[in-house]
């Protein structure tokens, strides 16, 4: 044991420093047997060193509407952002926000960013649009699709019935077919049914559904376009992620069109719709909502005084359509978000009731208001880094960070001499629980490393390095006051102590602002000198201390071989220097 | 024996040292005048602002065989505005183009890589918006607002609200005197310059505080004694800490040292270098104005302090009496042995009751005592 102590409180346990070393060795060995454990071995690599494309987007908002800019708003827009991106079959591809007013999308190499980046960087549009026709996900032509016995029924059945061409569109009035031949429109209405939000407040109402069959005048002069569409909507095969992608993108509101759309139950299915009689800018606001009442989550929408009177207009048709002709499909990017049948005419205020859970109803309410959103996205920074010149980087910042760790090291051994020996150690540590830390935190808090992080690692080793010196320099000066070295590891530490935690404290302070204020790459930055801050302590409290009270012990250290760093004539100790041995080590003239 | 281990010890013992707080005037001068000099050259000059500021891409290449003068030709006739072109170390170009829009830009990338007969999808292009920077660099400020806030908050209670005001005089002097080396040499201003400029926060006050800490533990009872006045205790504290310093300096320095030359010389312009070169001039900046700023500040802030003064009253007129008395001439000798310790219970007795202990040889009760 160490010289005896009297009722110092420095932790670290100088009690049982072997303790305190096994503690924390245990604590690696964990970290680095979770890494291996968990196969995540190395960090994962940013866009800026993996290769692929970054793009950074910024929310502004509309002229009046300055709070439109708000978490809600993001949150929604990264949805529908990650929904377009996803839709290009990229999988990987990360949409996050960053800071109050930025979207950062990661799309990984081997993607057409270009087509990306158009894609991402344009307002989403929602449009209610009449449906015309539902059918099943698959092509027309007999394919594996969610049910067979549809498709062959679906071909002859959809020639007829998508007659609202775009002759229908100008006169606005939405001449919706007879449609569909008996067997299509009885699995339309099922499937309508299920549809994911079907069902709308017309449970509720009580209204007679599908009443009458308003034969509704069909314009033969669209024929040729119709055909076309028909033809598209035949072929629609809405089970290929690249088929839904395509569909209905790029169509205009004034023109029919055709769209995919999942149903209640997570199914595919194809929509033939009508040209938008309503446009999300129409809707004010909507959110799921629980109806105490009935128990059951709904999604209330408001309208714009423009937009209750259009939507007056649509349902009223509607609701006088049998199914599934009573539906209108909300299409988002193309994409059919939920097809509720109407059986009333509605106005300014309108529910959408189905069997929705809390999550689906909010979604879709965050959906209909992004329609409404003042929000609109510019494209502030698109970065491509092609894998090798990633690489490369990453190359050229380990070598710096290397060659940094090696000067450090080299002046550390030539200054501290066997005490660099601690210090060495420590980094190594230091080094092990950053690195396996990272690679840990990769998928836990989708931490990836990117230019700056390793540039923040490779400055932190300056900071690492400073807290031993502070320990060092006061263990020096203890000396210098004739102690010996086991008191004077242990008198120095709670000053030490107190030295590096204040600084280590600022050091910390400066990172987690620089974290919460910044965006982008530099909250990597931020991160890495903030975790390294952080292990810095945890280090030097339970490895460095005690390693340096164990090493107290040993004859190298105590009598103050000239090697060690703790020579106390070297040091300048004044003579009448510790009783217990006299060290006649001669001066050492090669130090410096 | 000449060696730093060597001249820590006198350093430690006062045998050496240097009169920071004595002449701190001069300092004070010296730190105005580089401040002024800041100014000016950032109100003539102004700060060269990278394409993150003004919007604009660049293109890197892979290893190519065209010429510097060819690529710029090149880029010109591409987009129309003036291009730099840097070749890095491994024969790869950078291609810098301000005011292009991200429309433009991929046009443009894709004429240059068939004007250099590379692969379109070789070259890398990083396209901003010219508003990217401008809100780094709110955001920047922003963050050196709260950041300062919450340094002098702490500082002042962890210390006192004096350290607090001269630490933070002490950055606000690191951050003008990177910004005014920035506008006189002309180095671009980047985030990664914006980056780097806030870490400089973290790493200025570290030094800063290692001093500070010094010199809280060495003035703790410094009303009881009549020896030293504070000034001369904080001078104590910046030679014995010195060499802490130099060093804490010299450790982190090497790190960013390495990047900004092997990281820069790789890859030439780029993040790795905008921070690394303006870490690297705050940090020295840091060191400088932890010894030569900060703490003389202190002493000059506290020695307004009645308590204070009539502290440094009592002891002049102490050595005075000693003079007129012919007693050991004490006078300018700043040595400190018995700069009280934080009492360490049941440890060497070393505390307050030393001061009158100093010089040569001296016997000190602690170093005797056995244990």
């Amino acid at each position: 044991m160490a010289a005896p102590k009297k009722g110092r409180k420095a932790p670290g346990g100088q009690g049982r420093p072997g303790r305190t070393l096994a503690l924390m060795l245990v604590v690696m060995a964990a970290l680095v047997g979770g890494m291996f454990w968990s196969g995540e071995t190395t960090p994962r690599l940013g866009i800026d060193l993996a290769g692929g494309t970054t793009i950074t987007l910024k929310a502004e908002a509309e002229p009046g509407k300055e709070g439109a800019v708000n978490e809600t708003n993001m949150n929604t827009a990264v949805g529908i952002i990650e929904r377009r991106v996803n839709g290009l079959g990229v999988s990987e591809a990360e949409v996050q926000t960053q800071g109050r007013e930025n979207i950062i999308v990661n799309i990984p190499k081997g993607t057409n960013s270009e087509q990306a980046q158009k894609q991402v960087g344009t307002t989403a549009r929602l449009y209610f649009r009449p449906v015309l026709n539902v059918l099943p996900a698959g092509p027309a032509t007999p394919e594996p699709s969610g049910s067979p016995s549809a498709s062959p029924s679906g071909s002859p059945g959809a020639s007829p019935s998508g007659e609202p061409g775009e002759q229908a569109a100008d006169g606005g009035e939405k001449a919706t077919a007879p449609s569909a031949s008996p067997t299509t429109q009885g699995r339309a209405v099922t499937d309508a049914l299920k549809a994911p939000s079907p069902t709308p407040s017309g449970a509720a109402s009580g209204q007679p559904e599908s009443t009458q069959s308003p034969a509704p005048v069909p314009t033969p002069s669209g024929a040729a376009t119709d055909s076309a569409l028909e033809r598209q909507f035949a072929a629609l095969n809405c089970l290929d992620p690249k088929a839904r992608a395509n569909a209905g993108k790029d169509a205009q509101p004034e023109q029919p069109t055709v769209a995919c759309g999942k149903n209640s139950i997570g199914g595919w299915e194809k929509y033939l719709l009508g040209p938008a009689e309503v446009d999300g800018r129409d809707v004010d606001d909507a959110k799921g909502v629980l109806d105490p009442q009935r128990g059951i989550w709904i999604v209330q929408m408001d309208f714009t005084s423009a937009g209750a009177k259009k939507f007056a207009k649509i349902t009223g048709k509607l609701s006088q359509q049998p199914s599934p002709l009573n539906q209108f499909a909300i299409v988002l990017d193309g994409e059919v978000v939920s097809a509720p049948q109407v059986n009333q005419t509605l106005s300014a205020n309108a529910e959408i009731s189905g069997n929705f859970d809390q999550q689906s109803a909010q979604d879709l309410g965050n959906i209909l208001s992004y329609g409404a959103l003042p929000l609109s996205f510019n494209v502030e920074t698109v970065t491509t880094v092609t894998p090798a010149l990633g690489g490369e980087q990453l190359k050229a910042g380990l070598i710096a960070g290397a060659i940094g760790l090696a000067l450090v090291v080299i002046y550390l051994v030539v200054y501290y001499r066997g005490l660099s020996v601690v210090a060495l150690l420590s980094l190594l540590v230091s080094g092990v629980l950053t690195y396996s830390l990272m690679s840990l935190l990769g998928p836990a808090i989708g931490f990836a490393l990117n230019l700056p992080a390793v540039c923040g690692a490779i400055v932190a080793i300056g900071i690492t390095a400073d807290s031993f010196i502070v320990y060092f320099e006061r263990i020096r000066d203890e000396i210098r006051e004739g102690r010996t070295l086991r008191p004077a590891v242990e008198r120095a530490w709670p000053r030490a102590r107190r030295t590096i935690l204040v600084s280590d404290f600022v050091s910390f302070l400066a990172a987690a602002v620089l974290f919460v204020v910044t965006v982008g790459k530099v909250q990597g930055f931020a991160f890495t000198l903030g975790l390294t801050t952080l292990l810095d302590v945890v280090v030097v409290f339970f490895f460095t201390k005690p390693l340096m009270t164990i090493l107290a012990r040993t004859k190298f250290f105590a009598s103050g071989h000239p090697w060690s760093g703790l020579d106390p004539k070297r040091l300048g100790a004044k003579p009448p220097l510790r009783r217990s041995r006299r060290v006649s080590a001669p001066v050492d003239p090669k130090e410096a | 024996m000449s060696r730093l281990g060597n001249l820590g010890a006198r350093l430690y013992r006062g045998e050496v040292g240097y009169d920071f707080v004595g002449k701190r005037k001069l300092w004070y001068g010296i730190s105005i005048l580089i401040t002024i000099t800041a100014i000016v050259g950032l109100a003539v000059r102004g700060l060269n602002m990278g394409i993150e500021f003004k919007g604009g891409a660049v293109f890197t290449t892979p290893k190519t065989s065209v010429s510097v003068s060819q690529a710029q030709e090149y880029a010109q006739e591409a987009t129309g505005h003036p291009a730099i072109v840097q070749k890095l170390g491994n024969d790869t170009l950078r291609i810098q183009v301000s005011e292009l829009d991200t429309a433009e830009a991929n046009q443009v990338g894709r004429q240059l890589a068939e004007d250099m007969d590379i692969p379109a999808g070789k070259i890398n292009a990083e396209l901003v918006g010219p508003s990217w920077g401008a809100q780094i660099a709110n955001k920047a400020w922003t963050g050196l607002g709260v950041f300062m806030i919450l340094v002098v908050i702490y500082l002042a209670i962890a210390f006192e609200w004096r350290m607090a005001v001269a630490a933070l005089v002490a950055l606000i002097h690191d951050i003008t005197i990177t910004v005014g080396v920035y506008a006189l040499v002309g180095f671009e201003v980047t985030p990664g310059t914006v980056i780097g400029l806030l870490t400089i926060l973290g790493y200025s006050l570290y030094d800063t505080v290692v001093v500070f800490d010094s010199l809280k533990e060495g003035t703790k009872d410094i009303t009881k004694q009549t020896r030293w006045t504070y000034g001369e205790i904080a001078n104590r504290s910046i030679n014995s800490t010195l060499v802490r310093s130099i060093n804490t300096t010299v450790v982190a320095l090497l790190p960013v040292a390495g990047l900004l030359f092997i990281g820069g010389g790789f890859l030439g312009a780029g993040m790795l270098n905008d921070i690394s070169l303006s870490l690297f001039v705050g940090l020295a900046a840091g060191a400088y104005s932890s010894i030569f700023i900060a703490t003389p500040l202190v002493a000059d802030l506290k020695e307004r302090e009645p308590a204070i003064r009539a502290l440094k009253k009592r002891v002049l007129a102490k050595r005075e009496a000693a003079a007129a008395r012919g007693d050991s001439a004490e006078d300018g000798d700043l040595e400190h042995h018995g700069e009280p310790r934080d009492a360490a219970p049941g440890e060497a007795t070393a505390a307050g009751a030393v001061v009158g202990q100093r010089g040569r040889g001296r016997g000190r009760p602690s170093s005797g005592r056995r244990r």
